[in-house]
């Protein structure tokens, strides 16, 4: 079957899409998405996570024709999605996003890199690089989707806030001390922001 | 596989008519995994997502009427004041990306012991809209659960709503695992005082074949209860009352050893959870019994 999405703020189509895939396979196989993870396939550890129509879903747990017609955010949209909140307080769609021959060439650089050619980052992707909250960096994606949507929500969150809103994210490397600093910072940043 | 996108919900009524072995897909959240697993091939997918209604809800004179697809994280945010019971349960579900999809519908249809909204529905007391092309009838959440994974729905029914009693006391809900999130449960245990009448309701989870209610426990505290004179005199439970209780909610157990627990600690944890419940609820109605005094 087909799918109509849109996908970062641009209108996508996916083609030959058999009835029980899943959101995940079709960003990451048939859009050439592979920014959010495919780990777990059970909706335990978050690694997947994007926001569908805003909300925070893990995207192996929705079935691709589910979305027809719905609005899916990736961690590859994720700058320009926060760049285009900070500016205008949203996107209309179509109107802004990230074309998606862009989105699959997204890259993390820092504007500090050595090569000095940085790529924009969102404040929370910023905030996980300055924090050190990164270390293999698999279930990154989905918690910088995660901790986002949580800042969006709540600018100014305490600690139990952001535990539970992390809550649905496994990380097995970093015993997720780095990445408390990591969204405290962003918040922090946020805030001094205004 | 085919996948069905009904636009309302006489067309999904239609389609299941017409395809009862088509499997409802509203959150995913147990349906994606059986697919994903490929535990499960069904013929039809029966998407339920564009049907607006199954995720309102209506609260009237005595209930809640709680559309089938209505999100845990909503029914938290929004329906803490009407069903206590239901809205920290919900809080127990996994974490907030499946809190955000999945919903009470799913968990009736899919009927498994370990549902975390079952025993906050079985302590409120609630009944279940089942509807068909055939017409649409309630099912008295007593007589829903039929078998482990297996519900009293037949072939051609979908789930439209469920029907849930609006709290007329404290509720409490409880759940034992290893974590505060992405826990299935070990056990759980619901508790409902209903002062209207007297009398409390309970819910066990996971700890037998279906969700069940500890009616021999029920019976014994509202005789308890009303032999005290506890419901007018707001004095403490008492020690060996609240014991009793919980041996009683213990023995209405009937549970397995597996991955998760073994047969005697859950028998031994729901008698906890209900001892602790009790206290909870009790303390919060004797703290609601002496503001009504003191404004009266």
């Amino acid at each position: 079957m087909r799918v109509n999405f849109t996908v970062n703020g641009r209108p996508q189509e996916a083609d030959d899409v058999w009835e029980g895939e899943s959101l995940l396979y079709v960003l990451r196989e048939r859009l050439g998405l592979p920014g959010s993870k495919n780990a777990c396939e059970q909706g335990e550890c978050g690694s997947c996570t994007v926001r569908l129509d805003g909300v925070p879903v893990c995207s192996c747990l929705v079935a691709a024709g589910q979305v027809e017609g719905c609005e899916v955010v990736t961690v590859e949209g994720l700058a320009d999605y926060a760049k285009q909140r900070a500016e205008q307080g949203g996107c209309a769609t179509g109107a802004c996003g990230t074309p998606l021959d862009a989105a699959k060439q997204w890259e993390a650089r820092p504007s500090d890199s050595q090569t000095g050619e940085g790529t924009e980052l969102s404040p929370i992707q910023q905030a996980f690089i300055d924090a050190g909250a990164v270390q293999c960096g698999f279930c990154t994606p989905g918690l910088l989707v995660a901790a986002d949507e949580m800042l969006e929500r709540n600018p100014t969150p305490t600690d139990a806030d952001i535990r539970e809103a992390l809550s649905g994210n496994l990380c097995r490397c970093t015993g997720y001390e780095k990445i408390m600093d990591a969204v405290r910072l962003a918040a922090a940043r946020q805030g001094e922001a205004v | 596989m085919d996948f069905l996108r009904p636009a309302s919900w006489e067309e999904a009524l239609a389609a299941k008519a017409e395809h009862p072995t088509a499997v409802p897909i509203a959150g995913g959240t147990d349906v994606m995994v059986e697919i994903n697993f490929d535990h499960r091939r069904p013929e039809y997918l029966l998407d339920l997502n564009r049907i607006g209604e199954l995720s309102e809800w209506e609260v009237g004179e005595e209930s809640v009427r709680l559309g089938a697809s209505v999100p845990y994280t909503r029914i938290m945010e929004r329906l803490r004041g009407e069903l206590p019971g239901l809205a920290l349960a919900s809080h127990t579900v996994a974490s907030p990306q499946i809190r955000n999809r999945g919903g009470v519908g799913g968990n009736l249809g899919t009927a498994s012991p370990a549902g975390d909204a079952h025993p906050a529905l079985l302590a409120a007391g609630a009944e279940v809209e089942a509807e068909s092309v055939r017409g649409s009838r309630l099912i008295p959440i007593d007589e829903f659960y039929t078998g482990v994974k297996r519900n009293a729905l037949a072939a051609d029914e979908l789930i439209r709503a469920v029907h849930i009693k609006k709290a007329d006391g404290p509720q409490q809900f409880s759940k034992v695992g290893t974590r505060n999130a992405m826990v299935i449960a070990v056990c759980a245990f619901g508790l409902a005082l209903h002062p209207s009448s007297r009398t409390v309701r309970t819910g066990i989870g996971s700890a037998a074949p279906t969700p069940v209610r500890a009616k021999a426990a029920e019976e014994f505290l509202n005789a308890a209860l009303e032999e005290g004179g506890f419901w007018d005199n707001g004095k403490i439970i008492t020690p060996s009352v609240a014991k009793q209780f919980a041996e009683l909610c213990s023995a209405a157990c009937n549970p397995i050893d597996d991955v998760r627990g073994t047969a005697s600690y859950r028998r031994h944890a729901v008698g906890i959870m209900a001892r602790r419940t009790l206290t909870w609820t009790w303390e919060s109605y004797r703290g609601t019994a002496a503001s009504t005094e003191g404004v009266a």
